[in-house]
């Protein structure tokens, strides 16, 4: 059933911080992640690919932003809710992920690894490594350094 | 002479510095003597002064450091080992070293120091083979005061390579001899104490001059030689505290330290968020009324401005640093390719920061290379063209509104648009119908493009290229601007324009669709604000783009809205006009508001947005928002390029609309203004030489008709409510005055108001007229009258059309008031 595919990473154990996105849980390994800060004041970026979601300004240094609702092409995010900024550091670079909500850092165990379902489609498929099957739950392990390639 | 003083300034700076290493150095290689790189480090900062000094012809310097270096050579090769006695000798030489310095520094040379004992001293150390023995038979020699005679002379033949310095020196050895002595009391002391008899003694024999020299100088020469050894042979500790004898340090090294680049980098960052804070705490505090903490705020605001122009300071360096090399590839190259050249600079001071003086050294040098290579011509051709053989290069620095000009000027024979336009047509950078429509400036903009620039295109066209996109884009990588101006014939100039600094860089944010944007003031030249009313005449159109009239030049605007894809939020009518300047051309860009000028600090921004090219960075704005600091070249090359495609396509839409519509339709250009009454005047733009304001009170009358001085002429004046019987607002202290001139005789028409220019050629017409008028048509939906010209300018002047067409406008002007 876990057909191999090219981009699934071995399936390691370890801890994710997981977040709420459109009704999933979804998880980033817990090394890429700077920090958590609550809505920041978002400066647009005219000219941007769609999910640049504009610029921060993380104690004076400029962070880009990723709308990862816009990226896994889900609906925007409904009006009146604020998104939540999780600051990955990649290859010494900050950039940011808005996402729905922050839920717990989870340990995840390489057996409960499973690469994408073949139904998984579009823009998603790329970016999702698998999924963690929990107790009645999936949690889907983003590939962040993907996701921030917008 | 300035010029050696600074080196010789230079030299003495950087060799106290080595000293005080070496002095460490010495006594740390004592306790670890095999340390060979201890020694490589000693041996280079002596080679470093030996070569220097024979540079500025210190030559006892030179021969002391000279014997010094072979010295350290042989330890450094193993030759022979360290023992206290050679470092006590090393250490003597660093001491003379230190005097010959400070004699320089206090009189401009080697004064009366003494060398030749310290020279005889380190020859002999040399000769020693097995150190610790020797060393008591020389005690012995010099308990009886009589050297050895027989060996020495054995010995230093040998040493070929440290013979000759100290021939030369002798007869100086002789003269010291007396100053020397001031010092002599404790070297007596030293002398007494027989430690190393060598150094005369292979003095004396060496030279037939030495052998003359009397006993006692010879005695205390050696003692002043071996002071810093007499101790150090009980202890290596004691080498540092003998450099007594190394006086007071000078000023010159006192002055000014060495400081890690890295760590001004730093301090540069954290004075650029200082900055930052700074305009943050301003700006919070600008809202409250507590005048206790708005001074102190207001102190705060100017110990940072000072902090940051000091650390800014620390950065800088004349542009003379790359310059001096210049000259050097001038000449070469001029030899190279059979030509003379003569260069020149001005600006030598001219400061710029570390950073950039390095960034801007490559592409200049090849500027100055393209200069010499083709912009200059053969010493024949430029006979032949009745110029001087000798061609001349010239380059000029100079500070120019918070930014460094650097040009590149030659004598030669000028870049030529027409061969430009040609090879870049060629190459397919732009079409030929699209060549058409550029300027001479834009075309010579042109070698500045990839592809334009390769070696074939360089020696086929009339000239530079190579790497002239490497050059541009380096420049521009530094946030500066680069632009070409050629008159063929005379010459070519290349403008760089660098900004002082690159961390923190003075911008003008403005607002555009209720975002914020910074403009660096480099590209900036000035801002023109219109009100409602007068932006609805001043913006015209040029078949569908956009311009402005800037002081009689077409500038063309740009919507920051339009290309940002965005849409404006100013709905006032407002026009607000940055005119910027990029790669030679202006243009203004239309944004919505403008905020202020603000400092800056650039910081990059992430690869997706760098791939926008349109944004050169991003920074924190005082209130803490991001501002995305606008590319003004990338701008200027979107917008503008885009933009003539789309003139052009629109000019041959016209001109196919109006060959369709069968030819020459009246399409007439049409001035309109109010004179009062709410009626509308049109007059044909052709007829409109200048519009001009006229203060009331400077009109003066001759006879009945109203006249005012105007360039130097008297300038008959027709109002026209009256000349059309409508009757305006009669006292204003301004007129609108419109200036007709034909065949040198001109008139001044006044109107209340200039009000647009329009199209005539689609308006309606009617030929309900009256006295002076021609008639009326509907333009811009409101009937306007058609002004009968002639009849206007005869009511001003009768004898306007009758007066002899070669009449100068001086006589014309007479004849007229005689008629009067």
């Amino acid at each position: 059933m876990s057909a191999p595919t090219k981009n699934a990473a071995p399936a390691t154990g370890g801890q994710l911080a997981t977040f709420r996105l459109d009704g999933d849980l979804y998880g980033v390994e817990v090394e890429h992640v700077q920090e958590v800060l609550k809505s920041q004041g978002l400066t647009r970026v005219p000219l941007a690919p769609p999910a640049v979601a504009g610029l921060i300004n993380l104690r004076g240094q400029v962070v880009t932003a990723i709308e990862l609702r816009e990226r896994l092409g889900r609906p925007p995010r409904p009006e009146g809710t604020d998104a939540v900024v999780i600051v990955v550091r990649l290859h010494g670079e900050a950039v940011s992920l808005l996402v729905d909500s922050i839920a717990d850092v989870v340990d995840v165990d390489a057996a409960d690894f499973e690469a994408p379902p073949d139904t998984l489609e579009g823009q998603a498929r790329e970016l999702i490594r698998g999924a963690y099957k929990l107790d009645g739950k999936l949690l889907l392990a983003l590939d962040v350094q993907k996701a921030v390639s917008a | 002479m300035d010029g050696l003083d600074d080196i010789v300034e230079e030299f003495l700076v950087e060799s106290h510095e080595n000293l005080d290493q070496l002095d460490a150095d010495l006594v740390a290689l004592e306790q670890e003597p095999d340390s060979r790189e201890r020694l490589s480090s000693i041996f280079r900062t002596i080679h470093t002064i030996k070569g220097t000094s024979g540079f500025l012809a210190f030559n006892r310097l030179e021969e002391v450091t000279h014997v010094g270096e072979n010295l350290l050579s042989r330890l450094r090769d193993g030759e022979l080992t360290l023992t206290p006695r050679r470092t006590s000798v090393l250490l003597s030489m660093v001491d003379t070293v230190r005097d010959l310095l400070a004699s320089i520094e206090a009189n401009g040379g080697e004064g009366s120091v003494d060398v030749a004992a310290v020279v005889a001293a380190i020859t002999a150390a040399m000769d020693r083979e097995a150190e610790p023995a020797p060393a008591a038979t020389p005690v012995a020699s010099v308990a009886d005061g009589t050297p050895d005679g027989g060996k020495v002379p054995a010995r230093s033949a040998a040493k070929a390579p440290a013979r000759k310095t100290p021939a030369r020196k002798a007869p100086a050895a002789r003269k010291s001899a007396a100053p020397v002595k001031t010092a002599s009391a404790r070297k007596a002391v030293a002398a007494a104490e027989p430690t190393v008899p060598d150094p005369a003694a292979a003095a004396t024999p060496l030279l037939e001059e030495a052998a003359v020299v009397p006993q006692s100088v010879v005695a205390d020469t050696v003692g002043g030689s071996i002071d810093a050894a007499a101790p150090a042979e009980g202890d290596g500790e004691h080498g540092p505290a003998s450099d007594g004898p190394g006086g007071p340090r000078r000023a010159v090294a006192d002055s000014t330290i060495r400081v890690d680049v890295d760590l001004l980098d730093e301090l540069m960052l954290l004075v650029g968020e200082l900055v930052l804070t700074r305009n943050q705490i301003v700006q919070y505090v600008g809202r409250t009324n507590d005048t206790d903490l708005i001074r102190a705020s207001q102190r705060l605001n100017l110990i940072a401005s000072e902090l940051q122009e000091g650390v800014m300071k620390t950065r800088m360096q004349p542009i003379d640093h790359i310059w001096s090399k210049l000259p050097r590839v001038v000449r070469d190259l001029g030899i190279q390719c059979g030509k003379t050249v003569r260069l020149e600079m001005e600006g030598k001071d001219t400061e710029l920061d570390k950073t950039l003086l390095e960034a801007v050294k490559d592409p200049l040098t090849h500027l100055v290379r393209n200069s010499v290579d083709h912009g200059i011509e053969a010493p024949d051709k430029r006979r032949a063209a009745g110029k001087p053989a000798e061609g001349v290069l010239t380059l000029r620095a100079r500070h120019e509104s918070g930014q460094v000009v650097v040009e590149v000027a030659d004598d030669g024979a000028g870049i030529d648009p027409a061969k430009v336009g040609a090879k870049a047509v060629e190459r397919g950078l732009v079409t030929a119908e699209a060549l058409t429509r550029m300027g001479p400036q834009d075309i010579l903009q042109m070698i500045f493009l990839p592809g334009f620039s390769t070696a074939a295109a360089v020696t086929n066209v009339s000239g530079r290229g190579v790497g002239m996109d490497v050059v541009k884009t380096n420049i521009e990588a530094i946030g500066g601007t680069i632009e070409v101006e050629s008159e063929p014939g005379r010459g070519t100039v290349c403008r760089l324009r660098i900004p002082l600094t690159l961390a923190i860089v003075p911008a003008l944010t403005v607002e555009c669709a209720g975002d914020r944007y910074a403009i660096p003031q480099i590209s900036l030249q000035e801002l023109v604000s219109l009100d409602a009313e007068k932006a609805a005449n001043a913006v015209e159109e040029v078949g569908g783009a956009p311009v402005y009239r800037l002081r009689g030049e077409l500038l063309p605007l740009v919507r920051l809205t339009d290309v940002l894809g965005l849409s404006s939020d100013r709905h006032d009518g407002h026009v607000v006009i940055a005119v910027l300047r990029s790669e030679g051309r202006r243009f203004g860009l239309v944004v919505d508001r403008v905020i202020n000028t603000e400092e800056i600090v650039v910081k990059a921004v992430g690869g997706q947005l760098k791939a926008i090219g349109l944004y050169s960075g991003a920074t924190v704005l005082g209130d803490g928002t991001v501002a995305l600091i606008l590319d003004v070249q990338a701008l200027a090359r979107r917008a503008l390029r885009t933009e003539t495609i789309e003139r052009g396509q629109e000019a041959a839409r016209e001109a196919a609309a109006r060959a369709a519509a069968g030819g020459d339709a009246d399409r007439q250009r049409m001035l309109l203004a109010a004179i009062g009454g709410g009626r509308r005047v049109a007059i044909p733009l052709d007829t409109v030489t200048r519009l001009e304001q006229v203060r009331a009170e400077s009109v003066e009358k001759v006879g009945n008709r109203e006249v005012v001085q105007y360039r130097g002429a008297i300038l008959p004046m027709v109002r026209l409510d009256r000349h059309l019987g409508a009757y305006g607002e009669a006292d204003r202290d301004v007129l609108e005055v419109i200036v007709y001139s034909d065949h040198g005789r001109s008139v001044a028409i006044v109107v209340e108001e200039i009000l647009d220019i329009v199209d005539g050629g689609t308006a309606v017409r009617s030929d309900i007229d009256d006295m002076g008028l021609l008639g009326s048509a509907v333009l811009g939906d409101k009937v306007t009258e058609l002004l009968d010209v002639r009849a206007a300018i005869l009511a001003a002047d009768p004898a306007f059309y009758s007066a002899p067409f070669d009449a100068a406008a001086a006589q014309g002007v007479r004849t007229d008031l005689l008629e009067v």
